[in-house]
């Protein structure tokens, strides 16, 4: 496979610019429930290849602006435009089939059924026939069914999870389940992959592989990946860009080496120093 | 053998329920043959298949689905009627009676799927409880509405009142099909063991068929995780609907049999017992366990015949054993043992390569 080495376009630095236009671009988006501003003002860029990283610290808003990405909920400000499409008034399901994917933060696997149709269910609209053709087995029930089983494994082979496929979703080991939901929402081909904290839990080895697989799916699919994380290591071994969010509003975006030395961020996440 | 052996894990278990139904069929036709099968049993054995039709369909609902509908005997009902005023009327233009009782279901099973969209688009907006509740009350309006229904049917057609059978001004030669609390009377017996053999069969296909297939599994995961499967991009709507129209037809067809099978039906046979009792069936047999409900809906029909000779203590026994098979089935214990003995009959069919897989 050709190593691809990819030009973050415009980038989540909108200075960084580069002729390609961006995957999403957000603007102004802003959500309250009842009294409460959850998130506000948000605006981010991102390349079509490039692998971002949002960051803050609990309860910042960083899972509510990917529920909002993906019409969990409707903003109530502010617009997304999806590789230049608006979302808005579109649902889930959607704004899917336009191109983004997601995993969960609390993993939300289809946990009685096995691994292998997990993968299938999220190549749903990938291979497609329709329900009396699946009753009935006419032959293009058949001929989808055969193609769905060999993408879900060619997919699940990206995470070396082959041996996995008649496995109970629900029964694998958390680091398994995790890497699991990737696979299912990468089945559904999208553009952007959004991943809610997908290395937590796992140890630093595991941690290490998913950095590596991280970077082995954009290369690949040649998709943007946008990530909420902690983990620290992660966030700045892999991202090109990073935006902190607190309080529900952006306060740095820039590069890693920007962000860590950025002192709005180290006092969000470690408090005011003392003025003596 | 070999090819039995490449077969998927649930090609094999399908086709062991199709062999399962197969060969009750056949002992049921031999002993039917040879006279060692007794008046009443006999009298049963449509019922029984009626409700293996509703256990299964239910089961598309509860297991598949995993939505708690109480409303079940109401599509029942739908079919049972539908079908009885088809046949009916139809006693004349199609002479030949499994054409008719074919036509006559066919009617039942998509009357009740309509009625199936009607409730299910609002009601499938609700969940758990909730849902199980606008059930529960839609089976009481059937019930209710068919008591008050006076159909009738005479050389100009069908008629239909609210008030009375003589408000249906039929015409001298014309017959009350349904006559509202009495129920329809004058049914002319056209079900059959074999159709009712039939139907499973049908039922069977449909069911295992749908939940191997694309819509199968988006159903099945509306259920895990309905958030995940929104997120992948699945219509929750969608198959929701799906799944309980589909269960509606079946239980429609079911009912159509069922119906015809009697001289005289009332609505009064499709209540929230008769639901209840489907969902017994379904619970015993295993939620999401196809084969279960066939055979939990064959042991309880036939239960209560068997224990006849007990009388008046006959239907505390059926209690009695009810509980125990439930809290046998639940036990700890008992589940790892079954789990451990089918864990070593499999490995030694797969050890074991003369065996192959075909156990």
């Amino acid at each position: 496979m050709e190593k691809m080495v990819p030009v973050p376009s415009r980038g989540i630095i909108p200075e960084r610019d580069v002729n390609s236009s961006p995957i999403l671009e957000v603007s102004h988006l802003g959500i309250t429930f009842g009294g409460l501003v959850a998130v506000d003002d948000f605006n981010i860029v991102i390349g079509k290849t490039e692998i971002a990283g949002l960051i803050g610290p609990n309860g910042a808003g960083k899972t509510t602006v990917f529920n909002l990405l993906t019409k969990v909920y409707q903003q109530t400000k502010g617009a997304i435009l999806l590789d230049g499409l608006d979302t808005k008034g579109m649902n889930t399901v959607q704004v899917n089939q336009t191109g983004i994917a997601r995993t969960f933060q609390n993993i939300r696997l289809f946990s009685s059924l096995s691994v292998e149709d997990n993968v299938k269910i999220g190549l749903h609209n990938q291979y497609k026939y329709d329900t009396l053709s699946g009753i009935l087995r006419l032959p293009n029930y058949w001929k989808a069914e055969k193609q769905s089983k060999e993408k879900a494994r060619e997919l699940l082979s990206i995470f070396n999870m082959e041996h996995m496929a008649k496995y109970k979703a629900g029964s694998l080991p958390y680091g398994a389940q995790r890497r699991l939901e990737i696979v299912r929402a990468l089945a559904t081909n999208p553009k952007l992959l959004l991943l809610d904290e997908p290395a937590a839990g796992m140890n630093p080895r595991e941690t290490e592989e998913l950095m590596e697989n991280i970077r082995k799916i954009r290369d690949t699919f040649q998709i943007a990946v946008l990530l909420i994380e902690h983990d620290m290591s992660l966030v700045m071994g892999i991202c090109e860009g990073i935006a902190v969010l607190n309080y529900g509003k952006i306060i740095a975006k820039g590069t890693p080496e920007e962000i860590q030395s950025n002192p709005e961020v180290i006092e969000a996440y470690l408090g005011k120093q003392k003025e003596d | 053998m070999k090819k039995v052996k490449k077969l998927r894990k649930s090609t094999r278990s399908s086709l062991i329920t199709y062999g399962l139904v197969i060969l009750f069929f056949v002992i049921v036709q031999v002993m039917m043959i040879t006279g060692n099968l007794s008046s009443s049993l006999r009298g049963q054995l449509v019922p029984i298949a009626a409700y293996i039709v509703m256990a299964v369909s239910l089961n598309l609902t509860v297991g598949i689905l995993g939505e708690l509908s109480l409303g079940h005997a109401g599509f029942m009902s739908i079919g049972a009627f539908a079908g009885v005023i088809v046949s009916t009327s139809l006693e004349n233009q199609i002479a030949n009676a499994p054409l008719r009782l074919a036509v006559s279901m066919l009617v039942g099973g998509i009357l009740a799927a309509v009625v199936g969209v009607i409730v299910g688009v609002p009601a499938l907006r609700l969940r758990g409880d909730y849902l199980a509740i606008v059930t529960l009350a839609f089976g009481e309006i059937i019930k209710n509405v068919i008591n008050i229904l006076y159909v009738g049917y005479d050389s100009s057609g069908l008629s239909l009142s609210l008030k009375s059978a003589n408000a249906l001004g039929l015409e001298e030669g014309g017959k009350v099909v349904l006559n509202g609390p009495m129920g329809a009377v004058g049914i002319s017996r056209i079900s059959t063991v074999t159709a009712g053999f039939v139907l499973i069969i049908v039922t069977l296909f449909i069911v295992l068929n749908l939940m191997h297939s694309r819509s199968g599994r988006a159903i099945m995961a509306v259920r895990d995780n309905r958030i995940a499967a929104e997120s992948v991009g699945i219509s929750i709507t969608k198959y929701k609907l799906m799944a309980f129209v589909i269960s509606a037809a079946l239980a429609g067809l079911a009912g159509s049999l069922y119906a015809l099978n009697f001289s005289t039906v009332v609505a009064k046979k499709f209540d929230f017992n008769t639901s209840i009792l489907v969902l017994v069936f379904v619970v015993l047999g295993g939620i999401g366990n196809i084969r279960g409900s066939i055979i939990a809906a064959a042991v309880l029909t036939v239960l209560p015949e068997l224990l006849r000779q007990f009388n008046d203590y006959r239907m505390l026994l059926y209690a009695i054993i009810l509980i125990l098979v439930m809290i046998a089935t639940n036990n700890e214990k008992i589940k790892n043992l079954i789990n451990r003995v089918t864990l070593m009959l499999d490995l030694k069919t797969k050890n074991d390569p003369k065996k192959g897989g075909a156990a």
